[in-house]
C-alpha cells in the first residue's frame, strides 16, 4: 500500500505569462475548491513538493528556474503544465525570447489546457498527476527489487538524454551553500 | 516500578498515535473554522507514510543525525514526564531536544533555514522563563519536583497556580507553533521563510520531526494535564477534558490571529511570565 498518492504537496511556479493560470492555481486552494481535501498542500518548498505546478511558458531567463526546482524535488515526482503557454506557449510561441512549453525544459507528464485553465481542470490534472505518481513509485519499489542490470536498461530509455536528477540535485545544493555561506 | 514501565510503554505506542490524530482534527477544525470541507482526520499520518516513501535528499549527512537526536530526546523528555520523573530534568532534556534540531537546521547551511533556526532560538529565549516558573510553582505546592508525586497530590493545583496556568497556556501557543507565534516554522504558511527551520529536510528527516511534534504536543498537554490532577479518577477525567478544550482553544487561536513579529512574541512572553509567573509564586509563598 502506497500514500504517495494520498498526500501530495504540490509546488507552483509562474513562468512568462499573463498570470491569469496563476491565479486559477491560487484559487484552487480557497474555501471554494478547497484542495486539501484530497490532502493537496501548497509547500512553497521543491524540497517537500511531489506535485510541480508550472503555469506560463519558459523563456530564456526562467528556465533554469524550471530545472532547478525541478531537480531539487525529490523522487518520485510529477510536473503539471497548467494552461495553454506552459503546455505549447500559446500565443506568446512567436516572440523573440520564448523557447516553448514547459516540456522544451523538463519532462512534463499532464498537460492541463485552457487560457485561463479553470480550477477544476487544475485538479483534474493533479489527480490525473495522481496516477503518474502512483506508477513512478511503483517503478522505484521495483528498481530496488528487480537486479541493476534490468534498471539500468529501463531507466536509459525513460529518460534520454537526460542527467540523473540525483546528481544535478546534489550539484545544486552545493551551489546553494555556498551562495549561503557568502 | 511496574506502574511507571506501564505508563513509559504506553507514552511511547501511544503518543504518536494520539498526537496524529489530535492532528489531524487540528486540520480538519481549522478548515471547518474557514468554511472548508478540510482533509480526513488521518491525513498527518498520510503524509508521514509518503514522506517515508520519498527518496531520501540531504544536503548533509550530519542533519538527519542531529533530527535523529531531536527525537530521540523529545521521546526521552516525555518517557521521564509519564513514568513521574523530575519535572526540572523533564524541561532540561526538551530544551536540549530543541537545541538539537536548531543545529540540525543550522547545519544545512541554507539561509532560509537558519533564518529559521534563529528564529527558534528567539522563541526558546521567550517561553523558557514561563516553562521554569511552572516547574518551581508545582514544587513550592507540592513540594516536589516529581510528576509522579504531583499527580497524586491531594488536591488540584489549579486555583493556587491560576496564574501560572494561564502563562503557560500562553506560551504553549508558542510551543505548539500556532499563530501568532508560529514564526520559525507554520503548518499554514509554507510560502514564508519557504518552510523556515525545516526547509532544507525532506522525505524521511521531515518524517520524523512530525513524529517528534506528534509525541512533544502529547506531553505539553500532559503539563496542562497536571494542573488538574488530585489522585482521583474525576481529576483524570477532568484533566484529559481540560487538555482537549485548551488544544481547541489553541486551534482558535490560531485560526483568528495573524502572525506576530519576534520583538512581540519575546516581550509578551516575558511580561507573561513576571506578571502572571511571578505574581502568582511570591502569593503562594506568602500563603504557603
Amino acid at each position: 500500500m502506497s500514500y504517495i498518492a494520498k498526500s501530495p504537496w504540490v509546488v507552483h511556479y509562474d513562468g512568462s505569462s499573463c498570470n491569469g493560470c496563476d491565479i486559477e492555481v491560487l484559487a484552487c486552494l480557497t474555501p471554494m475548491y478547497d484542495v486539501e481535501r484530497f490532502g493537496i498542500i501548497n509547500t512553497g518548498n521543491p524540497k517537500h513538493a511531489d506535485v510541480f505546478l508550472v503555469t506560463g511558458s519558459v523563456n530564456e531567463q526562467n528556465k533554469d528556474v524550471v530545472k532547478q526546482i525541478y531537480d531539487q524535488m525529490p523522487e518520485p515526482k510529477v510536473v503539471v503544465a497548467v494552461g495553454i503557454c506552459a503546455c505549447t506557449a500559446g500565443v506568446f510561441r512567436e516572440c523573440y525570447n520564448i523557447l516553448g512549453g514547459v516540456d522544451s525544459v523538463i519532462p512534463v507528464d499532464v498537460y492541463v489546457p485552457g487560457c485561463a485553465a479553470r480550477p477544476e481542470a487544475i485538479i483534474d490534472g493533479v489527480v490525473k498527476g495522481l496516477a503518474v505518481l502512483q506508477e513512478k513509485r511503483d517503478n522505484m519499489v521495483k528498481q530496488v527489487d528487480e537486479p541493476a542490470e534490468t534498471y539500468e536498461k529501463e531507466e536509459a530509455e525513460a529518460s534520454e538524454g537526460e542527467k540523473s536528477p540525483e546528481e544535478e540535485a546534489a550539484g545544486e545544493t552545493e551551489k546553494d551553500q555556498e551562495g549561503g555561506k557568502q | 516500578m511496574i506502574k511507571m514501565i506501564v505508563f513509559i510503554v504506553a507514552y511511547l505506542v501511544l503518543a504518536p498515535l494520539i498526537g496524529g490524530l489530535l492532528a489531524g482534527l487540528d486540520r480538519k477544525v481549522s478548515a471547518r473554522m474557514q468554511r472548508r470541507a478540510g482533509p480526513p482526520v488521518l491525513q498527518p499520518f498520510y503524509d508521514v507514510f509518503k514522506l517515508f516513501e520519498k527518496e531520501p535528499l540531504t544536503v548533509t549527512k550530519v542533519q538527519d543525525f542531529y533530527v535523529f537526536i531531536f527525537l530521540l530526546f523529545v521521546i526521552v523528555s516525555g518517557a521521564i514526564f509519564f513514568g513521574g520523573g523530575d519535572l526540572l530534568l523533564v524541561i532540561f532534556t526538551l530544551t536540549l531536544a530543541s537545541a538539537f534540531l536548531i543545529i540540525a537546521a543550522y547545519s544545512s547551511n541554507s539561509p532560509y533555514a537558519e533564518v529559521g533556526a534563529e528564529r527558534e532560538l528567539l522563541q526558546m529565549m521567550a517561553y523558557e522563563p514561563m516553562v521554569l516558573l511552572t516547574a518551581i510553582g508545582f514544587y513550592l505546592y507540592t513540594g516536589s519536583f516529581a510528576v509522579g508525586d504531583i499527580v497524586s497530590g491531594a488536591s488540584m493545583p489549579l486555583l493556587p497556580l491560576i496564574g501560572i496556568f494561564l502563562g503557560f497556556t500562553f506560551i504553549l501557543t508558542i510551543k505548539l507553533r500556532k499563530s501568532p507565534f508560529d514564526l520559525s516554522m507554520s503548518h499554514h504558511a509554507h510560502q514564508e521563510l519557504v518552510r523556515g527551520l525545516t526547509t532544507e529536510f525532506s522525505g524521511r528527516t521531515l518524517a520524523l520531526i512530525e513524529i517528534s511534534h506528534w509525541y512533544e504536543n502529547i506531553f505539553l498537554l500532559g503539563f496542562i494535564f497536571l494542573f488538574f490532577a488530585n489522585g482521583t479518577v474525576w481529576g483524570y477525567i477532568i484533566g484529559v477534558v481540560a487538555c482537549i478544550l485548551i488544544y481547541f482553544f489553541e486551534v482558535l487561536i490560531d485560526n483568528s490571529f495573524a502572525r506576530m513579529k519576534w520583538q512581540f512574541a519575546f516581550k509578551s512572553a516575558w511580561l507573561v511570565a513576571l506578571i502572571l509567573g511571578v505574581v502568582n509564586i511570591f502569593v503562594l509563598y506568602i500563603i504557603i
